[in-house]
């Protein structure tokens, strides 16, 4: 019998199984943000443990950071004692620290690939769920809690069952203006929030190797809103060719010797998958989420559909059109819409800027819409400067902020006012995820650009 | 963090019957800034406790002084979202030692797991029996004994087995977690190491 990806990857880092318990499995990369660290560093000194390996450790600030003015100090006195924190613990730890101000600094997702930390067949863990967007390389890359931060900082492993492998393949041609935050957001749809609970994802088929090495970040970022754990995709010649000469890749015969090891992760032919699904990627059209979770997802142009046509029960679902104050039945196009977000682990990197740059070049952001693009990284913020784009942005009516997590999780001030309505790049709708009592529509950078124009839910096709 | 024992616990139990309840409501991210592990039960399902003014919503039923108890009864697909741990901290804080669902999310169960939450997945239909009795007699006793497994309502013979692997139930039986036992493995970690080339 043969082996899926992701059993190749998870058995070379199994340091020993116990019987009907966990695998202990050796992390080869661990990210760490202020957020989720704290405690556990805090938990390192009172069991006087150190940090085992503090050069596979990375440390970065983001969640929890303004994307105004950068240079001063921070005000929320939490905030900037939480980022305080980090950096001292960096500090006395010796673990490379990008803190808010360092030209490396970004989202921890979007810095992983941008310096070469991520690659192809590792294990990758972070306290942040989205870290299953490591898994566009072929790494396991899942997110975990701060009991295992402590773990993997004292002892570089964590103590994981392993998951159920699922295999999801779509063929066939994505129409024009269908992105692949479409093709993930129809994938969950067809899931549900909860359909991959258990499960590792392995994408596969054409439309996954035709994407971008950023279009398979952002489905793979995706992953964890059905539930899965995390998902990987092959690594082909566009992912060798990505991570090449980046930073930290491995140089000389280091590389030499990884690429034969990385020429076998792809599934055997005869490998065997608990679960195995396939879509015509000719049949998704651009999506737009209606509800509070993220399977809660429809083509742009379909009517928001009646409770019984879903797999949450009917108080649930009522629940949640009543939060949105959505009534079944209505249409998504001209809907009204107050904020726009552009940014994010899912889509903050420079392709999302080129799309959403290029549906509103030459036109004007709408009056009454209220725009924050926030670039992922500053490596991404300086390729939009450089590429021309900011221009194009400013003409538009646009403004640039500095890097961070922003409104995605609205932890910083970048917080979505009560009942207002926002068409967002990020990755959750839950009631209040992106400020208390705010309204998330989540969408492609090309809906959210096409709604920034109008000031409503528009079809983006039409601006393409 | 050390926690208390989990053996049997006997309780009476909250009704949360919403589906795909995400950490994100089980503590909203403007609560995970503090720097040390306290006072997050203060803040657990703070935007459904509370409104916008910081007024008690009387509607929800953690303000509803007729439920109360160490177990909360919650819809399926419970703690979906963000991997913080901070909701399980929450539910620890506030008072739960367990979650009964129909079904949890993964990391949200892990977290549960290593801070000294049990999280107990009954069937669907058990899960509708058990809310409905609470509903019904909120006063009822409902008894978790981990080391047979068994989720008992004893007023009304009723008895099921749940599943859960050794080792995380010899950790909640003990009040022990992996991070000691990881410790204890170094050096065969660090062995095993020298063969992951990057």
């Amino acid at each position: 019998m043969g082996k899926t990806l992701f059993d190749k990857v998870w058995d070379k880092h199994v340091v020993r199984s116990i019987k009907d318990g966990p695998d202990v499995l050796f992390i080869d990369r661990h990210m760490v943000h202020e957020v989720t660290s704290p405690v556990a560093f805090r938990g390192l000194e009172n069991r006087n443990l150190k940090v085992l390996f503090p050069k596979k450790t990375f440390a970065t600030a983001d969640h929890n950071t303004p994307t105004l003015n950068q240079h001063l100090p921070v005000k929320d006195p939490l905030s900037s004692k939480q980022l305080l924190a980090l950096e001292e613990n960096a500090k006395k730890h010796n673990i490379s620290y990008w803190g808010l101000g360092h030209k490396k600094n970004g989202i921890v997702h979007v810095i992983g690939p941008e310096y070469g930390i991520t690659l192809p067949g590792t294990t990758i863990v972070c306290g942040d769920s989205h870290t299953s967007t490591h898994g566009a390389f072929g790494a396991i890359a899942f997110g975990i809690g701060t009991s295992e931060v402590e773990m993997v900082l004292s002892s570089q492993c964590i103590m994981q069952q392993k998951p159920k492998r699922m295999r999801i393949s779509i063929n066939g041609k994505l129409q024009k203006g269908v992105t692949p935050k479409d093709v993930a957001l129809f994938i969950i749809s067809k899931l549900s929030a909860s359909g991959a609970t258990g499960f590792f994802v392995e994408y596969a088929g054409k439309v996954f190797e035709d994407m971008s090495m950023e279009g398979r970040m952002t489905v793979c970022n995706l992953s964890i809103e059905m539930g899965a754990r995390g998902g990987m995709i092959a690594p082909d010649e566009k992912t060798i060719e990505y991570i090449k000469d980046r930073e930290f890749t491995p140089k000389g015969n280091t590389w030499k010797n990884a690429l034969k090891y990385w020429n076998s992760l792809h599934s055997d032919m005869d490998a065997n998958f608990d679960k195995d699904i396939s879509f015509d990627g000719s049949q998704i059209d651009p999506m737009i989420t209606f509800g509070t979770n993220p399977g809660m997802g429809i083509s742009i142009l379909n009517k928001i559909p009646n409770y019984t046509d879903q797999s949450d029960n009917e108080k649930s679902y009522k629940r949640s059109l009543n939060y949105m104050n959505f009534q079944e039945g209505e249409n998504m196009i001209g809907k009204k819409i107050d904020y726009v977000f552009l940014g994010s682990c899912t889509n903050g990197r420079i392709e999302d800027f080129r799309a959403f740059s290029n549906i509103v070049k030459g036109k004007k952001k709408a009056d009454d819409v209220i725009a924050w693009l926030v670039p992922g990284s500053h490596k991404v913020r300086n390729s939009i400067k450089e590429e021309g784009i900011l221009e194009i942005l400013n003409d538009a009516g646009f403004e640039l902020r500095e890097p961070g997590c922003s409104a995605c999780l609205a932890m910083n001030d970048d917080k979505i006012p009560a009942g207002k309505y926002v068409i967002s790049t990020s990755n959750r709708n839950f009631e209040g995820r992106q400020g208390p009592g705010s309204r998330t529509l989540l969408a492609s950078p090309i809906a959210v650009a096409a709604a920034a124009i109008t000031g409503k839910i528009t079809d983006p096709r039409k601006y393409l | 963090m050390a926690y208390e024992k989990f053996n049997i616990l006997k309780s009476t139990a909250v009704p949360l019957p919403i589906e795909n309840i995400d950490t994100d409501q089980i503590i909203p991210a403007r609560f995970l800034k503090a720097t040390e592990r306290v006072g997050f039960g203060d803040n657990l399902f703070r935007d459904w406790r509370y409104d916008s003014d910081d007024n008690l919503n009387e509607n929800f039923v953690l303000n509803n002084s007729i439920y109360s108890g160490k177990i909360l009864l919650a819809g399926k697909n419970f703690g979906s979202g963000s991997s913080r741990e901070h909701a399980a901290w929450a539910m620890y804080d506030y008072g739960f030692r367990c979650v009964i669902s129909s079904f949890f999310a993964d990391i949200f169960k892990n977290n549960c797991l290593n801070i000294g939450v049990l999280p107990l997945r009954v069937k669907q239909e058990d899960l509708d029996y058990i809310l409905e009795l609470v509903f019904e007699n909120p006063s009822i006793e409902i008894s978790v004994d981990l080391l047979n497994q068994k989720l008992l309502i004893d007023e009304k013979e009723f008895e099921r087995y749940f599943e859960i692997n050794s080792h995380k139930k010899n950790n909640l039986m003990n009040g022990l977690d992996d991070i000691d036992y990881l410790a204890n493995i170094r050096d065969e970690i660090i062995d095993f190491s020298k063969k992951i080339p990057f």
